[in-house]
């Protein structure tokens, strides 16, 4: 009995985690940017994502890396494979516990830039992207959650 | 990663042949700013057929870079960029704005030479 009940979860994980390659990239300085963007691009077309998709994933993860070297030096970019019903997509999640955005809206309307760049990158992705959303505070950090489904 | 770059006439060719870092992309900039003067060309062509991605810090650069150059008295034309590239550029809404863009080096020639085979767009 207990087995039974062990086993059964057990097997219900392993088939999902088939169904939900995660990967979890460390970025702690601008040749992580490369990384993450890389193994994005990777996963995008083992997804079914096309090529053009898949440029378009590595840049959305080249932008929000980026950030987080800039405005937070260190956090890391997560990489989750999943479903919604019944369609498949990329779950790209970046994670810093940096300085925090103080004024989203301004940061998503694009043209705004603390740090002398183009202020593109955050409403590029916004575009880019099927859902985005963006958990800020500030001094204690930000995660941003872009997820792309297949067509 | 070290790019590759050849004087051809008065021209510089440099070509990016694997994936670069913000922080290559920037020695690549203050390389050509500088060879300009010292090879005393007229013109840079920009090969960047083996670039990955061009988001907005890839287009700030190569952009400071033509108006450096420029500056410097010589002409930048960018060429080979791949089309799921100029996709994503546009949809992030990034633009080269006046840099001048060619199909491939053969079009980068032709440009400077002044027999373009295609249309091109013209700084000035
Ligand atoms: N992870 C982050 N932590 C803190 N601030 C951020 C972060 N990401 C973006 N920002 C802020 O939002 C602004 C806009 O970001 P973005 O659209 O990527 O443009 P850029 O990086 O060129 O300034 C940045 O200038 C910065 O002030
Ligand atoms: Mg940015």
């Amino acid at each position: 009995m207990t087995r039974g009940a062990e086993a059964l979860p057990r097997m219900a994980s392993g088939l999902a985690k088939n169904l939900n390659e995660t990967a979890t990239i460390a970025i702690d300085a601008v040749a992580d940017i490369v990384t993450a963007r890389q193994r994005g691009r990777e996963m995008a077309l083992r997804l079914g994502f096309s090529e053009t998709e898949s440029t378009l994933i590595a840049t959305i993860i080249s932008e929000l890396s980026r950030n987080v070297v800039l405005y937070a030096q260190h956090g890391e970019i997560r990489l989750e494979a999943s479903t919604k019903s019944g369609k498949r997509g990329l779950v790209i999640i970046s994670h810093d516990e940096g300085p925090g955005i103080p004024d989203v809206q301004r940061a998503i309307v694009g043209g705004y830039s603390t740090s002398g760049g183009l202020g593109l990158g955050l409403c590029g992705v916004q575009r880019m992207v099927d859902e985005l959303h963006i958990d800020t505070k500030i001094g204690r950090g930000t995660t941003i959650t872009a997820k792309k489904w297949l067509s | 990663m070290d790019v590759p770059v050849l004087k051809q006439r008065d021209y510089l060719i440099a070509s990016v042949q694997a994936v670069l870092t913000d922080r290559d992309l920037v020695v690549l900039r203050d390389r050509l700013v500088e060879q300009v003067g010292y090879y005393r060309s007229i013109g840079v062509i920009l090969d960047v057929t083996g670039l990955d991605v061009m988001d907005s810090f890839s287009v700030r650069t190569l952009r400071d870079m033509a108006h450096m150059i420029r500056l410097r008295g010589a002409d930048t034309v960018i060429v080979g960029i791949q089309p799921e590239v100029a996709f994503s550029m546009v949809q992030l809404g990034l633009s080269l704005e006046g840099v001048p863009t060619a199909l491939d080096l053969e079009e980068g020639l032709a440009y400077f030479d002044n027999r373009p085979k295609r249309n091109h767009t013209r700084l000035r």
